[in-house]
């Protein structure tokens, strides 16, 4: 007697090129056939008309806990995490106190074991405090579970600093993950251009960017660490990466769901809900990342999901935080973006969505492979619906896509075997 | 220095819509009616509301030819004058405008305020909006402020200077003038001086002179012309000589060296040189070129004496007219009220 049967459903795994009808057998919280049903199960879920595909992981998630958890927890975001459709999220290291040593990597996986939804992988700080001065225990973190690192919210500014990190991580075969900002031309609120002239906001180049991703690029090609960038946002960048790629440095990249869609021009209304770092750009700008997670040269796709407090966003646009929430619609914005728009067919999104990130991850999900932990999401590619943002899972309502109709969802989300979201 | 001048373009259509259209030619009188609750900025405003606004405080500039300078117009009506930012000439402006229009009105100053203990600007407004206020005016240090407001109370709103974004009444006052001296300014050319980036006078002057049919010229190095100033419909010279000749009025910005002193340009004898108006330059324009600036002046930097006193100089013309300006504004916003109808 089998734990679970998938039936019917259009089943797509990058990881082998698998594009078919077929049926998912689980047992033991593992994957046991992809194919022809064989015996009985407990339980069988109808997929007709469904997707199914290896468990969506999103390497970009601030859960805010320790330290502000009246935002958001590891519990509440591993929540909103499956009621997405995923099964594995990264959680940033710039909580209060940082993730920056073992027993703080510890607290993390112990905290999402006991939410018991998306497994809630822990990234270390390259950093000690993410202060940018001194390296943070690298090594012990790693030995403890964290899957990579980053002093994301800042780059590391110092290049010997840079260069020592990137000769841990290749190492300990981890990625270092960067947020790409020189700090001498941050400062800003909003993208340069036009509009922030027109609204008297200090605006962040598109420049503060690439200067940062060019010197690191240098580096990894002395040191041939893994590097990757978060939230690209400039066309400049993806042009960067593409011939870092070309020139086969161990280079990747993800790109967030709000740099795929919206514009600079979103802010002309003042409204905190359109303020993140990096900023929203230029249609130029969106179309560059579009064709850049088009041909691979953005390999994840990834939320940034940045919850704050009502009383932090509802302030002046330059006095509020930046960051927004998007855990729990970001599948729908990235069809939107990328399927809608004639980028891509769906095996392409589902491999930025499973085996890319594992891959970055170096961790053995993303996969249908029998004998592999049943990490399954099924999705309903042509369910519309409208996004309510007061009946999310989030501790957070910072959300700008509060009534946006979109045209897939997951309908269930199953983390080692184990149903963890039916909608 | 680097002589460079794009072509002007008009700007482009923002999510909130504009009116463009030109002024209405003169003499043609029909029924106008004012359905703005709030006055944010000059980019919402239509050339026709521009030009209402002027043709009210005409008709309020009369008020203060009176021996009893007042009018009944806002009794009973409540303004709240909070200045987040220290403001001098603005605040005394709003306030006597107020009081001709019998209005009463409370100052709020951030200093030794409750926002010093830590209030933000959304629980400052609220608490005093309790006491039952119909207007609010605010200035602010943060682009934006006012417009965060006018979403969370129901009274209106009228910004008196946001960061660097507008500062309405001054370009209202301003053009008044303007049209004043020069009987129009349709098909005028104005050049605005100094630092742009960080001007809101700037921003709001070029706006309400596009709507009104004016061109536009503004002056000043790169680091404080950013070039995508243009998308605003005005041209950049980085020349303040080259343009001299060309324009009917001058309009000088103060340069806040206290602020940017050393990251903006050079040296403050350098600006002066290079980008301040002096008698010098002021006899290669136009015998009737018109010099203003918003103030406070720093005598001897932007301007010299002896041009900000003489006879081209309108710079106390303008203050005097910001009070019919700032009556009218006043009044106009007020009006509907009680009409259910949200500007």
């Amino acid at each position: 007697m089998h734990d679970l049967f998938i039936t019917n459903g259009r089943v797509i795994d990058p990881s082998a090129g698998l594009d078919e009808v077929a049926d998912v057998t689980i047992s033991g919280g593992r994957i046991v056939r992809v194919g022809k049903l064989r015996g009985k199960a407990r339980r069988t879920i109808d997929a007709c008309g469904m997707i199914v595909c290896p468990g969506l992981i999103d390497v970009h998630v601030h859960c805010r806990e320790p330290g502000h958890e009246e935002e958001e927890t590891i519990k509440s975001a591993a929540a909103a995490a499956v009621a997405g459709g995923f099964t594995t999220i990264c959680a940033m290291p710039n909580t209060h106190p940082p993730l920056d040593d073992e027993p703080a990597i510890n607290y993390v996986i112990q905290r999402g074991r006991q939410a018991g939804l998306a497994r809630v992988l822990p990234v270390g700080c390259i950093t000690k405090g993410r202060e940018g001065k001194e390296l943070a225990e690298m090594g012990l973190m790693a030995e403890a579970g964290a899957v990579a690192f980053t002093d994301d919210g800042e780059g590391v500014t110092s290049s010997s600093i840079m260069q020592r990190a990137m000769q841990y991580a290749r190492m300990l075969d981890t990625a270092l993950m960067q947020h790409c900002q020189d700090p001498d031309l941050a400062g800003g609120h909003m993208n340069s251009g036009a509009v922030a002239v027109r609204l008297g906001l200090a605006g962040l180049a598109a420049a503060g960017e690439e200067i940062m991703l060019r010197r690191d690029l240098e580096l990894v090609e002395r040191t041939r660490c893994r590097y990757h960038v978060q939230h690209v946002s400039s066309a400049g960048s993806v042009e960067l990466l593409r011939q870092a790629k070309a020139e086969g440095l161990p280079v990747t990249a993800e790109a967030a769901p709000h740099h795929l869609l919206m514009t600079d021009a979103a802010c002309m209304n003042y409204d905190p809900n359109y303020k993140m770092n990096p900023p929203l750009r230029s249609a130029r700008d969106v179309e560059a990342l579009r064709s850049g997670v088009a041909d691979g040269t953005i390999d994840c796709l990834a939320t940034d999901h940045a919850p704050h407090s009502a009383e932090e966003k509802e302030q002046e646009f330059s006095l509020a935080p930046f960051g927004i929430i998007s855990l729990e619609c970001a599948l729908g914005l990235y069809v939107k973006a990328l399927i809608d728009s004639g980028a891509m067919d769906w095996p392409a999104l589902i491999a930025r969505m499973t085996a890319n990130p594992a891959r970055v991850l170096r961790r053995p999900w993303g996969t249908l492979a029998v004998g592999c932990e049943a990490d399954v999401t099924v999705i309903d590619p042509n369910r519309c619906w409208t996004v309510k943002v007061d009946q999310w899972r989030s501790r957070s309502r910072n959300c700008p896509y509060d009534g946006w109709k979109l045209t897939a969802r997951a309908v269930a989300t199953i983390v080692a075997g184990k149903v963890k979201y039916e909608g | 220095m680097a002589k460079k001048a794009s072509s002007s373009s008009q700007g482009t259509d923002g999510p909130r819509g504009r009116q463009g259209g030109a002024e209405p030619a003169a003499g043609e009188q029909r029924p106008f009616v004012w359905t703005r609750k709030d006055l944010l900025g000059l980019d919402e405003l239509s050339a026709e509301e521009i030009v209402h606004v002027l043709d009210t405080a005409e008709s309020f500039r009369e008020v203060s030819t009176r021996s009893i300078k007042k009018v009944p117009a806002l009794r009973g009506k409540v303004v709240a004058l909070m200045f987040f930012e220290d403001s001098t000439r603005t605040r005394m402006s709003f306030e006597l405008a107020a009081s001709r229009l019998s209005a009463d009105t409370m100052i709020f100053t951030a200093k030794g305020s409750s926002v010093a203990k830590g209030e933000t600007t959304l629980d400052t407004v609220r608490n005093v909006e309790a006491m039952g206020v119909d207007v609010f005016v605010i200035r602010h240090s943060q682009a934006g402020a006012p417009h965060l407001v006018s979403r969370k109370v129901a009274a209106s709103v009228i910004n008196a200077g946001d960061g660097p974004h507008e500062h309405p009444t001054q370009a209202l006052l301003d053009i008044f003038t303007m049209r004043q001296r020069l009987g129009g300014v349709a098909g005028r050319r104005v050049a605005i001086v100094g630092d742009i980036a960080h001007s809101r006078v700037a921003r709001s002057n070029i706006l309400g002179l596009r709507k009104l049919g004016a061109e536009v010229v503004v002056v000043g190095p790169p680091t404080m012309v950013p070039s995508a100033i243009t998308a605003m419909g005005c041209e950049i010279s980085h020349s303040l000589d080259d343009v001299l000749g060309e324009v009917d009025v001058i309009n000088m910005l103060r340069i806040q060296f206290e602020r940017f002193g050393g990251s903006l340009f050079p040296s403050l004898r350098e600006y002066s040189k290079v980008y301040g108006l002096n008698s010098q330059r002021l006899s290669r324009c136009r015998k009737d070129v018109l010099v203003m600036h918003p103030g406070p002046i720093n005598r001897g930097v932007e301007i010299t004496s002896h041009v900000a006193d003489g006879p081209n100089s309108c710079i106390l013309q303008q203050v005097t007219n910001g009070l019919a300006i700032r009556m009218a504004v006043l009044y106009l916003v007020t009006q509907t009220h009680g009409t259910g109808e949200a500007g």
